[in-house]
């Protein structure tokens, strides 16, 4: 029993050692960050591996999204005979949550593990150390450009995921089945609010790529240098950061509508 | 030198700065190493080279970009001028021709190489070898021993070898220390090493195994751990 205990405490310990090294290691980053931009080639490259390459896998998503959206939306809206409403539903749902979440959660796991691995094994076979000892600080040269590439990146896939997602739930509704054209486009043009909707989705899609990204690299850089530690640290970044990110989400919404 | 786990490696790295010592002072061409700012400290490293045991590549750079790593990132050097810089110190490593290669397509023994000609690069005051030569084949292993030695005679360099290997590392020494759980043993040129009057280090320069009665010794925890005795 009071060895239980004596578990627990040592493990909340441990968590919130944890949170004081990553809050220190944000700041660390936050004073890096100038440093990036005299040197925009780094931050381009990283740009092209976090967010581009993503891309593909954010657009897929975003049209299979939208079109179930446009399908579930359809089948409950005819019920009240408001299928002509089916874009504003698309939009709205797209723009103010699945938008910036499910972004954010196909984010963590298509780049911010791969941010992860990659630090960690840089650290885990001497490189960060090597750079050190070459005089370049790490913190400037690997970790602030890809953590403002992800942050940067974030809300621009968010912005191509709606994009696509609108577009799919316009194949289902008037593609297949046979809402009016017009109605979709004017209906979502006068419900969708640009700063009630728009603005406060995007702001979501800020911080979720911040806090992803803080994630991604923060495991990385304090990772142990092991394969196994390296390992741990991949899945601890995609668990913690879909966790962040359905919990921050919450709590944003809350704000956002004043409760 | 020393036996595994004394501490050689943390000592170049507290030499380098990258460890805080709990006490004692380190100092460097004069400079007390950890009590330099971020700044001195980082201007102090760029006269200070180090060879890591596994070579400490970039993997996503070439061979060539590697070795032009510590002039793109200290000089504003025009690109022509790296590239001759960086063919020269590959040159003296001997793999001028595997400058398009990455760093896992090479051999041990080349990318030790390659990590040499890295550090060599801002043309440092000292080298800091870590086990330069675990894990090399006889052949490869004669040629940096050798490659040490002459770049060390050539560019004027100091040169600080962590080895465990004893026949290379006090063939090329001026003068040797020799670790054991985490004290001096000994020190002294390669000569007067081999003359010591401590045991220990004249058994670990000679490779000899443990005395046997220090043997039989241990036997007796052995049977006692095999039966599954508590000893208080």
């Amino acid at each position: 029993m009071l060895n239980a205990l004596q578990h627990m405490g040592h493990r909340a310990l441990g968590m919130f050692e944890r949170l004081g090294r990553s809050a220190l290691f944000f700041l660390q980053v936050l004073i890096s960050l100038p440093s990036v931009f005299l040197r925009p080639r780094l931050l381009i490259q990283e740009i092209y591996s976090v967010g581009t390459l993503s891309l593909l896998i954010i657009m897929v998503s975003g049209s299979f999204v939208g079109m179930v959206l446009g399908l579930q939306g359809y089948v409950t809206l005819a019920k009240f005979g408001a299928a002509e409403s089916l874009g504003v539903v698309v939009a709205l749902s797209l723009v103010r949550e699945l938008g910036p979440v499910v972004t954010a959660l196909l984010f963590a796991g298509r780049a911010g593990s791969a941010l992860t691995a990659e630090i960690g094994l840089m650290k885990a076979t001497e490189q960060l150390s090597g750079m050190e000892m070459m005089a370049v600080d790490p913190m400037k040269r690997v970790i602030a450009p890809r953590f403002l590439a992800g942050a940067f990146s974030m809300p621009l896939l968010v912005t191509t995921f709606i994009a696509v997602g609108v577009l799919g739930g316009y194949f289902v509704g008037v593609g297949l089945l046979g809402i009016d054209s017009g109605a979709y486009w004017s209906q979502i043009q006068s419900k969708v609010d640009f700063y009630d909707d728009i603005y406060n989705g995007l702001i979501k899609g800020v911080v979720f790529g911040i806090v992803v990204t803080w994630i991604a690299v923060f495991e990385g850089y304090d990772t142990v240098p092991t394969s196994e530690g390296v390992s741990r640290s991949t899945t601890r970044t995609v668990v913690n950061s879909s966790l962040a990110v359905l919990a921050l989400d919450f709590v944003l919404t809350g704000l956002m509508f004043g409760i | 030198m020393g036996p595994s786990g004394t501490g050689k490696t943390t000592l170049l790295k507290l030499i380098g700065g990258q460890l805080r010592p709990e006490k004692g002072v380190i100092r460097v061409d004069g400079l007390d190493v950890h009590r330099l700012s971020r700044k001195e400290l980082y201007a102090l490293r760029k006269r200070m080279g180090m060879l890591f045991q596994t070579g400490a590549l970039l993997t996503d750079l070439s061979v060539f970009e590697n070795v032009a790593f510590p002039y793109r990132e200290h000089t504003k050097l025009p690109e022509n001028m790296i590239r001759d810089l960086v063919l020269m110190k590959l040159e003296a490593v001997g793999l001028r021709t595997a400058r398009n290669l990455m760093p896992s397509e090479l051999s041990g023994g080349m990318a030790r190489r390659v990590a040499l000609a890295r550090a060599m690069a801002l043309d440092p005051m000292m080298i800091m070898y870590d086990e330069p030569f675990t894990g090399l084949d006889p052949i490869t292993l004669g040629h940096i021993v050798d490659l040490i030695r002459r770049l060390n005679d050539a560019l004027g360099l100091t040169s600080i070898l962590v080895s465990h290997d004893v026949e290379e590392t006090l063939s090329i020494a001026d003068f040797a220390y020799v670790i054991a759980e985490g004290k001096v043993a000994d020190s002294g040129t390669p000569k007067t090493l081999a003359e010591s009057s401590n045991t220990w280090v004249r058994q670990f320069l000679e490779g000899q195994t443990d005395k046997a009665e220090q043997l039989s010794e241990r036997a007796k925890d052995y049977l006692d751990d095999l039966m599954g005795e508590k000893r208080a």
